[in-house]
């Protein structure tokens, strides 16, 4: 509402021409001779209104639903905010340097790392592979991308229980399949050395289909040109690839990389649902942190804490996209 | 026009492979491709189909120590028949589907509002605003979780569809997809349509939105999937299982059904389908979207 304040200030620009024109960056109108100075006023106050009515409706939102609680949330964590009502006054930064201090919130944010550096390098490779094997002109082009990419139109919910029975110890597919092929049996969910593991197995099935897409639309762009060029050169498959298409594809797996650390950074939904994050917290990630301290232990001011340390984080990561996507388009 | 713009970044159709490589030979080289792609599609595609045959066993069957494609006592429906009497899992995909489609009409208009004053309209603040929004498409939900969750209780909202709704109707990586979209519409279509005194509102409507159509698409399929599969918001602002969508009733599923496999798989397909079934459908256009929108971020 505060936006539209200033559009209807605008508003009484005809009669304070003088004002108006004082603005530097807005010479333009006056500067073309003075019969057009009359007609561009109401114009300019017209565009004023028309920006800003148009803007309305989004900035509504924006503000309630996205300004307000990132703001809101910077004061609750100043607070010690509980969802009993207990304490509501400021604490200063007593949440963050209890945060700090916290091994459960070092562990979970630790584990978050850990998933994030062991889930993006399969979810970039794999999903490269797929594009690269497609891309060659196999028959039954739709086959492959409804095979690759269907897993990602799933709710979490569904992929986790997908998983967690071919997981399943005694009846799962999964054990059966090793057993089958003479190898020892794996308590997948339930061993705390392989649980992450099996998180980024089901993470790697359910989404790599939209790192797939990315890469494919990328390669069919690059211009059919450059193969002909090669092999007339007598270049193979193997070196077309590896001298043309990958070489090509740099900055669209720049994007991608960053886009999947992003990603990979907000687990929560699959670890949730498949292990709570256990076995003894070797999966739970800093998203569940912040949720079960906020919602089961009922600290809302030390949540909120948690959750701008995360963010700083994330902020830190979109930083370096911003830099390192710039410094190559510039 | 407007659509060959859109296929700038998005995937052109299978005859333009085939162009770039002329048909091949079957070598050994292609036939190890062919090999490799069929490996994973069969590994991509082994879940859907163990899920689909135990929804089809008996539960004694499903839970059998011994693991078998094809079970002993023979396919049954049993599993689907007991989840639809449930009357969960219908109800659910109509809370989905209800709250999905009204983020997605919600998003579009506000989005494509707002993208194409930034876009045409030269107003005074605009920079600022741009700058802002640009700014914010790097704040994760899950960061908002805890001041969103006692703004609804504040409002009075927690456990409705509004609560669902209104925080995910805000998606500003989606303006900033519009807003280059409409950029590259020629400003002469809309001239005429200035001379003759038409309001910005009219030109908006009646000249920018049929031109924009492709891309309108591609950001409606974008969000809708989004908000058809988001988990942790509608868990957080939900208890009420009347008002529960698919992916939070699932989970409470889970330890409902317990140790009932068939139903188990039977619900997670059944929630599964509609979203597979539009794929298969309009799987061009959805492919095209998520290529188009995918790169300007989540």
């Amino acid at each position: 509402m505060s936006s539209l304040a200033t559009s209807e200030s605008a508003e009484q620009a005809p009669s304070l021409p003088g004002q108006l024109r004082s603005n530097p960056s807005r010479k333009r109108p006056s500067g073309t001779g003075r019969p057009n100075a009359s007609q561009s006023c109401p114009r300019r106050t017209r565009d004023n209104l028309n920006g800003w009515g148009f803007a309305a409706p989004f900035l509504a939102f924006f503000l309630v639903f996205l300004v307000w609680p990132l703001l809101y949330g910077v004061y609750m964590s100043l607070t010690g905010k509980s969802l009993t009502g207990a304490n509501d006054s400021l604490i200063g930064l007593a949440n963050y340097a209890e945060a700090l201090a916290d091994a459960d919130m070092w562990h979970s944010l630790g584990n978050t790392l850990y998933f994030t550096v062991i889930s993006t390098v399969p979810l970039v490779l794999v999903a490269l592979v797929m594009a690269a094997l497609v891309n060659v002109g196999l028959p039954a082009q739709w086959l492959w991308r409804l095979s690759y990419f269907a897993p990602y139109l799933l709710a979490s919910t569904v992929v986790s229980l997908f998983f967690s029975w071919m997981y399943n110890p005694q009846l799962g597919l999964i054990n059966d399949s090793l057993a089958k092929i003479g190898l020892p049996k794996v308590a997948w969910l339930n061993d705390p050395n392989v649980a992450m593991w099996a998180i980024v197995i089901a993470t790697l099935w359910w989404t790599v289909g939209f790192n797939f897409l990315l890469y494919l639309a990328a390669m069919q762009n690059i211009p059919a040109q450059h193969y002909e060029a090669a092999s007339l050169d007598g270049a193979g498959a193997w070196r077309q690839f590896f001298s043309i298409t990958l070489p090509q594809l740099t900055p669209t797996t720049v994007m991608i990389v960053l886009l999947q650390i992003l990603a990979s950074l907000k687990i929560f939904d699959q670890v949730y649902q498949m292990t709570a994050g256990g076995p003894a917290g070797s999966t739970r990630p800093v998203v569940q942190y912040i949720f079960e301290t906020g919602f089961t232990g009922y600290r809302l001011g030390y949540s909120a804490a948690i959750s701008y340390i995360f963010f700083g984080l994330i902020v830190a990561v979109s930083v370096m996209q911003f830099f390192i996507t710039r410094r190559r388009s510039a | 026009m407007a659509t060959q713009t859109l296929t700038r970044p998005a995937l052109r159709g299978t005859s333009a492979t085939h162009l770039r490589q002329p048909r091949k030979k079957m070598t050994a080289g292609r036939a190890a491709v062919l090999a490799v792609a069929a490996i994973l599609a069969v590994l991509w595609l082994i879940p859907f189909a163990w899920a689909t045959v135990t929804a089809f066993k008996s539960e004694t069957d499903a839970a059998a120590p011994k693991v078998s494609w094809i079970p002993p006592s023979g396919f049954t429906a049993d599993a689907f028949i007991k989840v639809f009497q449930d009357g969960n899992i219908p109800l659910w995909t109509w809370n989905s589907l209800y709250t999905s489609a009204a983020i997605t009409a919600i998003t579009l208009a506000i989005s494509a509002l707002v993208a194409y004053a930034l876009s045409r309209i030269d107003f005074r603040g605009k920079k600022v605003l741009m700058t802002v929004i640009i700014a914010s498409i790097i704040i994760p939900p899950p960061v908002l979780i805890i001041p969103l969750f006692y703004q609804m209780v504040a409002l009075h909202m927690i456990d409705t569809s509004w609560a669902i709704i209104l925080p995910q109707v805000i998606h500003p990586a989606m303006v900033f997809v519009l807003k280059k979209f409409f950029d590259q519409i020629p400003r002469e279509l809309e001239e005429a349509a200035v001379m003759d005194g038409a309001s910005r509102m009219r030109i908006f409507t009646q000249i920018v939105l049929p031109l924009s159509r492709p891309i309108l698409a591609a950001v409606a399929i974008f969000v809708f999937i989004g908000a058809w599969n988001n988990f942790l918001w509608p868990f957080i602002s939900t208890n009420d299982g009347s008002i529960l969508t698919l992916p939070v009733g699932l989970q409470t599923i889970k330890s409902a059904y317990g140790i009932q496999y068939a139903q188990n798989m039977a619900s997670a397909l059944l929630a599964a389908l509609p979203l597979i079934l539009v794929f298969l459908f309009f799987q061009r256009q959805i492919i095209k979207g998520v290529a188009t929108t995918g790169l300007a971020g989540t």
